[in-house]
């Protein structure tokens, strides 16, 4: 550090006082400071600009300029469906599996190991989407073949288990349970660090009461973390509705709207389907993609939004 | 049901896996929850075999699950219902917590077991100009360094400033606004970001301009808020004192920040930046759309085309060519590779704050 800069005297003082260099020195730092602040701002302003520019094209076009021949919404409509139905598949599935990991690492595994654990968890966040759609398509999809062709037989009057059971396992359910794994460090996040802040006098309270373990975490950790976890799982669904390439590699897409999570005929999503078809697009067909991130940006904004939201009232609190 | 085995050493850790005592009536010998799960295993593994079911998955499953009822009823015998119920949840959320971990170990195993089939000499040094069926990955390592680097010198700037705006300067609607929205960025797919890059330059350089730096400015729409996130957090631990001492001897602010709480946070900045590096060196779908697929190297981020690791992966799966699993060989490969480098960053960081560490109490 320097040491004769950070000696005062009197002149310094004064220097500052009347504006002098040091107060530039100040003014040219808090600047870039509020410069990068807004700058960032911007960046968000213009992540919405742009694709409504880019995407504009599209959405005004006529059916017949469009790839497929039909109306903008008639197009985006089975992707949204299909993205919604991956995303809210994913949260059903890592929800009560993160709320367990967290459990377990707040308040069940020995203090000693439980850090851990926790690093474990974070690892699964941080291993890239492409080798989980490789795993998918490669390893986990061949092992869910026998499962699926089970849930056909013995569930198959379920709308969702209907069939035919695909042979290569490129289906909802695998997509399904591959984005619950990558949410799942996502959501177990925020519920360890509200499951941790649990109060301890509320938990000893419990327990000295004479409740189990089980019986301070139902009364006592659950309630406190609610919110929190809902805006976790929020985040999660998030996350889930924007994944692209798992999604491309593992599902094999055939366009329909349907709930059937096994077949070998199922709706793409946004991502997977901008992911696949724009290097082989050009002209209109790129600004119809373009426009289809635009409602997928909406869709994960106001998601986002809402978990954000539930967030903020609850720290308050 | 079947007998529990004996207790063993392993088993007498257990103590602290169970609930404070609170007797009602007899407890159960400490090793009755993992007794009782071997039991259940060892009973389930020879009945599927003996039914000719068998295997590892189905084995792990039902021993759990017959695992699980099996302490419940044993608990409630001789504990009551409360125990009994206490013992079955704690033992739902650990074999949860199993079921979580278990496509982590197998999704590590499988890449390297079948990464290292791809892995030669060839493929860390040559590229695939010309090749049919083969070639290396060279252009994809360099591809994916200079793309992550380049979307590092656009976002760390940005990133620190606006952190040390927030923690520093910030106050008023525009610091909420920032807190809120960084926030909110940090939901942006992944898909949504390169999209963006691309219909920004596609203005100023007209349809299917595709470069290295379309890339990073891409991975820098992902990557300003968490490197925001991580310098808030070590900037907020610095302690006041330290600022305020450096205010006392009359250093302006400015100087303060500089030499005083940077320095402090040193560590913790390395350490986030890193780890916000790891999270985006693997994107994919961003670079799908921003820098193309070709088979030559190229380092020069604003000329042409630029390949990388995840897209070279993506692409060797999608378009295997004629030797089908040589391709799927270098696909797994190129992830294998994508993975050391996450893992190798990591540990820098996790080093880098170890070492540099400044105590700040």
């Amino acid at each position: 550090m320097a040491h004769f800069d950070t000696t005062t005297n009197a002149g310094q003082i004064l220097a500052a006082a009347s504006g002098g260099r040091r107060r530039r020195g100040d003014r040219i730092f808090s600047n870039a400071a509020v410069v990068a602040a807004v700058t960032i701002l911007a960046l968000l302003v213009g992540v919405a600009v742009f694709l409504v520019t880019e995407g504009f094209p599209a959405l005004t076009a006529s059916s017949s300029e469009l790839p497929k021949g039909e109306s903008f919404i008639s197009y985006v409509a089975p992707l949204a469906f299909g993205t919604c139905l991956a995303g809210v598949l994913a949260m059903i599935i890592a929800v009560p599996l993160a709320i367990a990991v967290a459990l377990f690492i707040t308040h069940i595994a020995p203090a000693r190991i439980a850090m851990t654990l926790g690093y474990l968890v974070d690892l699964l966040a941080a291993i890239p989407s492409i080798i989980y759609g490789l795993w998918g398509i490669f390893v986990l999809g061949p092992a869910a073949v026998p499962v699926m062709k089970w849930l056909e037989e013995k569930l198959g009057f379920l709308p969702i288990f209907e069939g035919p059971a695909s042979i290569t396992g490129r289906t909802m359910l695998v997509v399904g349970l591959v984005l619950a794994v990558m949410i799942l460090p996502i959501v177990s996040a925020v519920a360890r660090e509200v499951f941790s802040q649990t109060p301890r006098k509320l938990q000893e309270g419990a327990q000295a009461l004479g409740a189990t373990r089980w019986e301070m975490i139902r009364t006592t950790v659950l309630p406190f973390g609610k919110s929190s976890v809902i805006s976790g799982a929020m985040l999660g669904l998030g996350r889930a509705l924007g994944e692209t390439m798992a999604v491309a590699i593992i599902l094999s897409v055939s366009g329909g709207v349907t709930f059937n999570l096994i077949s070998q005929a199922n709706p793409s999503t946004i991502a997977a389907n901008v992911a696949l078809n724009f290097p082989e697009s050009s002209g209109l067909a790129i600004n119809a993609l373009i426009a289809t991130g635009l409602v997928l940006f909406a869709i994960t904004l106001a998601t986002n939004f809402i978990a954000r939201m539930i967030i903020a009232r609850s720290e308050v609190r | 049901m079947t007998p529990p085995p004996p207790a063993d050493a392993a088993v007498l850790s257990t103590r602290s896996l169970l609930a404070g005592e609170g007797h009602r009536g007899g407890t159960l010998p400490s090793w009755a929850p993992w007794g009782a799960l071997g039991g259940a295993l060892v009973f389930c593994a020879a009945a599927l075999a003996a039914l000719g079911w068998f295997t590892i998955a189905l084995t792990l499953v039902f021993g759990a699950l017959i695992g699980i009822v099996a302490v419940y009823a044993w608990s409630r015998a001789v504990e009551g219902a409360r125990r009994a119920k206490d013992r079955a949840i704690t033992m739902a959320i650990a074999s949860a917590f199993a079921v979580a971990m278990a496509p982590l170990i197998s999704l590590l195993y499988e890449v390297v077991r079948r990464g290292v089939q791809g892995l030669s000499w060839e493929f860390f040094t040559s590229d695939a100009r010309g090749v049919v069926g083969g070639g290396g990955a060279e252009h994809a390592i360099v591809g994916t360094l200079v793309i992550a680097g380049c979307a590092a010198l656009i976002s760390v700037p940005i990133g620190i400033m606006a952190a040390i705006y927030l923690n520093e300067y910030g106050r008023g609607p525009l610091r909420r606004a920032l807190t809120f929205f960084v926030d909110v960025m940090t939901g942006i797919p992944s898909i949504v970001a390169g999209l963006f890059a691309y219909a920004l330059f596609e203005l100023f350089f007209g349809p299917g301009i595709q470069m290295g730096i379309m890339g990073s400015v891409a991975l820098s729409v992902l990557m300003i808020p968490i490197v925001i996130r991580s310098a808030e957090e070590v900037l907020k631990i610095v302690p006041n004192h330290l600022r305020e001492a450096s205010y006392a001897l009359g250093t302006p602010k400015w100087k303060t920040i500089a030499k005083v709480v940077l320095p402090t946070a040193f560590a913790g900045l390395v350490t986030g930046v890193m780890i916000a590096i790891a999270r985006i060196v693997g994107e994919t779908a961003p670079l799908l759309v921003t820098t193309g697929v070709v088979d030559s190297l190229n380092a020069n981020p604003f000329q042409g085309r630029m390949q990388n690791l995840a897209v070279y992966a993506y692409n060797e799966y999608r378009s295997p060519g004629v030797m089908k699993q040589a391709s799927y060989d270098r696909a797994w490969a190129a992830a294998l590779t994508l993975i050391a480098i996450v893992m190798i960053l990591n540990v820098i960081a996790r080093l880098v704050y170890r070492r540099y560490k400044t105590e700040t109490r």
